[in-house]
């Protein structure tokens, strides 16, 4: 009996505490599209039932921002540096596990160590470089610096050990050149790798805040995320206008992690294999 | 085959490797150590904009009469003291609950703590700025519940603007840091806990002493990582406080400074890449340190 109720209360605590967790995870989102619907005053005080001001806030987003250029912009930037991030890291992954001799493996652990390194480290002298290249406010200066990332060569070649081997001694007996062996075997079979890897580069390119506040300066120029950042640091925000703007951001990402939870999360988790 | 590989062939295969590894390798030269070796030379200089002179280890001194650098310094080691083992005990605590299959609903429960990781830290910081303004929906419903008398300034009080730095990166990251956790759990012999549970090993200490220590290698891992990025922190603090690092420079963490130095403030290179160098510095020692420390913990 006592037991039976020990039981019941232990239950009622996990449920509590696991609930209540998830409700505040969620609250922010279910805040943000209630307040897409309310005027900035209504948001402000805290408002929680669905308001009617969902149009008005719509049309003055698309006043102020213009939102196809910094829509562009944002998916410019995000699906370059994703591509070529990818095929970069894909490489030197392939690469570092398939030919393997004393000094690639030293370099491999050098540049392992570069994953410790802080960008605000890196942020003046990038931006001096890009000054001189005469990249200042370009899109490409924002793309440049992203596309060598340790940690996805890193991941690339932790997958690249279950890359059967013996696809690539078959295809050498084809006769087959290497890079054809890279291009018509591995990228084909690592499919699902090429996947998770490009969720994490994708948000990270999307979400990328930063370096783009310092390179990006004039509007045409200037992504989602830095939109959002300065319509939010008005003197008198208009949080409806704000909430459109971060709905407008969020949902990429947010459907990129519903159609493709297993690899989202096999990607997040990339690193510990 | 050992003549093969010294002669054509093997030299073939060679430049091969090198060839595929080659963009990546000068990539990461070009864009990572390239510029955090020309930021070490620059923290010996000093000067305004380009017009630098070298001034040996005049920043360094400067340091440490910089009281806004040592704000920073203090701000950014209480966020990584404090935040960082909030959110992996919480962490760890829901992946040992989520991990137990008879809890009803775990799948929705997993995704929605997990849910605040798609979001961008700017689109977050812009949310819960909204969230904890002074009559916004945090103060009135704490009010409404009874838990507090009046508004918590969370905005404009160095302590409570602290705190809410605090809680907001603790949400982003949590659901992060729990994957970990879960899946790692997946790899222990589920029956170490049965034999623990007949013997009458209570819940808690089965967390403490079978959990813990088995899960030690991840918990280190996420600890170096939400270490690097606490001490990196920059987005959510340049967001909550229109990018002043403010009250009075109560939030301002070291990147923010950098910024500050660098592209707010008549801009001296020298002195902003000494400061990056003292966050390269942390990284790398907090980092050793949490190694040998789990590792002196093994023996």
């Amino acid at each position: 009996m006592n037991n039976g109720s020990a039981r019941i209360a232990t239950a009622i605590v996990t449920y509590g505490f696991v609930g209540l967790m998830a409700f505040l995870s969620i609250f922010p989102f279910i805040w943000m599209l209630l307040g897409a619907t309310n005027s900035s005053i209504d948001i402000i005080k805290g408002k929680m039932l669905p308001g009617s001001a969902l149009a008005t806030n719509i049309s003055a987003f698309f006043t102020q921002v213009n939102a196809p250029l910094v829509f562009w912009n944002s998916a410019k930037i995000a699906i370059l540096a994703t591509a070529l991030t990818l095929a970069v890291s894909s490489l030197a992954g392939y690469g570092f596990e398939m030919f393997r001799s004393r000094h690639r493996d030293r370099i491999y652990s050098a540049m392992l160590l570069t994953m410790m390194i802080p960008f605000a480290a890196l942020m003046i002298p990038l931006f001096i470089m890009m000054g001189k290249a005469g990249l200042i406010n370009t899109h490409l200066a924002v793309v440049l610096p992203s596309i060598g990332s340790a940690f996805i060569v890193f991941y690339f070649r932790q997958c690249t050990k279950a890359f059967p081997s013996e696809l690539r001694d078959a295809a050498k007996v084809d006769g087959l050149k290497e890079w054809q062996i890279f291009l018509y075997i591995y990228v084909p079979v690592m499919r699902s790798t090429y996947a998770a890897a490009f969720i994490i580069v994708f948000m990270t390119a999307w979400n990328n805040y930063l370096w783009p506040l310092i390179v990006l300066q004039s509007n045409e120029q200037k992504t989602i995320t830095l939109v959002i950042s300065s319509l939010a640091s008005a003197y008198y925000p208009d949080y409806g206008v704000v909430m459109v703007g971060t709905i407008l951001a969020t949902l990429p990402t947010l459907a990129v992690f519903f159609f493709m939870q297993r690899q989202f999360v096999q990607g997040m988790l990339g690193s510990v294999k | 085959m050992a003549l093969a590989r010294r002669g054509g062939i093997g030299r073939y295969y060679n430049a091969n490797g090198w060839l595929f590894v080659a963009p990546a390798l000068g990539l990461i030269a070009l864009f990572m150590i390239y510029p955090i070796v020309w930021s070490l030379w620059m923290s010996f200089q000093s000067g305004r904009g380009m017009m630098l002179k070298f001034a040996g280890f005049a920043n360094i001194v400067r340091l440490w009469n910089d009281p806004v650098f040592i704000k920073a310094l203090t701000n950014t080691l209480t966020y990584f003291v404090v935040q960082v083992p909030i959110m992996i005990l919480l962490a760890l605590i829901l992946a040992s609950l989520l991990n137990n299959p008879r809890l009803v609903g775990r799948g929705f429960f997993r995704t929605a703590i997990f849910l605040p990781c798609v979001t961008s830290l700017v689109a977050y910081s812009v949310l819960f700025k909204g969230m904890f303004a002074l009559d916004g929906i945090v103060n009135s419903t704490l009010e409404a519940i009874g838990i507090i008398a009046s508004p918590i300034p969370w905005l404009t009080h160095p302590f409570w603007a602290k705190v809410l730095v605090i809680i907001a990166i603790t949400w982003r990251w949590t659901g992060y840091n729990m994957i970990f956790y879960l899946a790692a759990m997946q790899n222990i012999d589920k029956s170490i806990y049965e034999v623990a549970r007949i013997d009458g090993v209570p819940a808690w200490a089965r967390f403490t002493h079978i959990t813990i220590p088995l899960l030690k290698p991840v918990i280190l891992f996420t600890t170096i990582i939400s270490t690097i990025g606490t001490i990196q922190l920059f987005d959510e603090v340049y967001n909550l406080t229109e990018g002043k690092g403010g009250p009075s420079n109560a939030t301002l963490t070291l990147s923010l400074y950098i910024y500050n130095l660098t592209f707010r403030f008549m801009p001296n290179f020298g002195y902003a890449a000494t400061v990056s160098y003292v966050i390269v510095v942390l990284v790398a020692l907090l980092a050793c340190l949490q190694f040998f420390a789990a590792r002196e913990r093994d023996r």
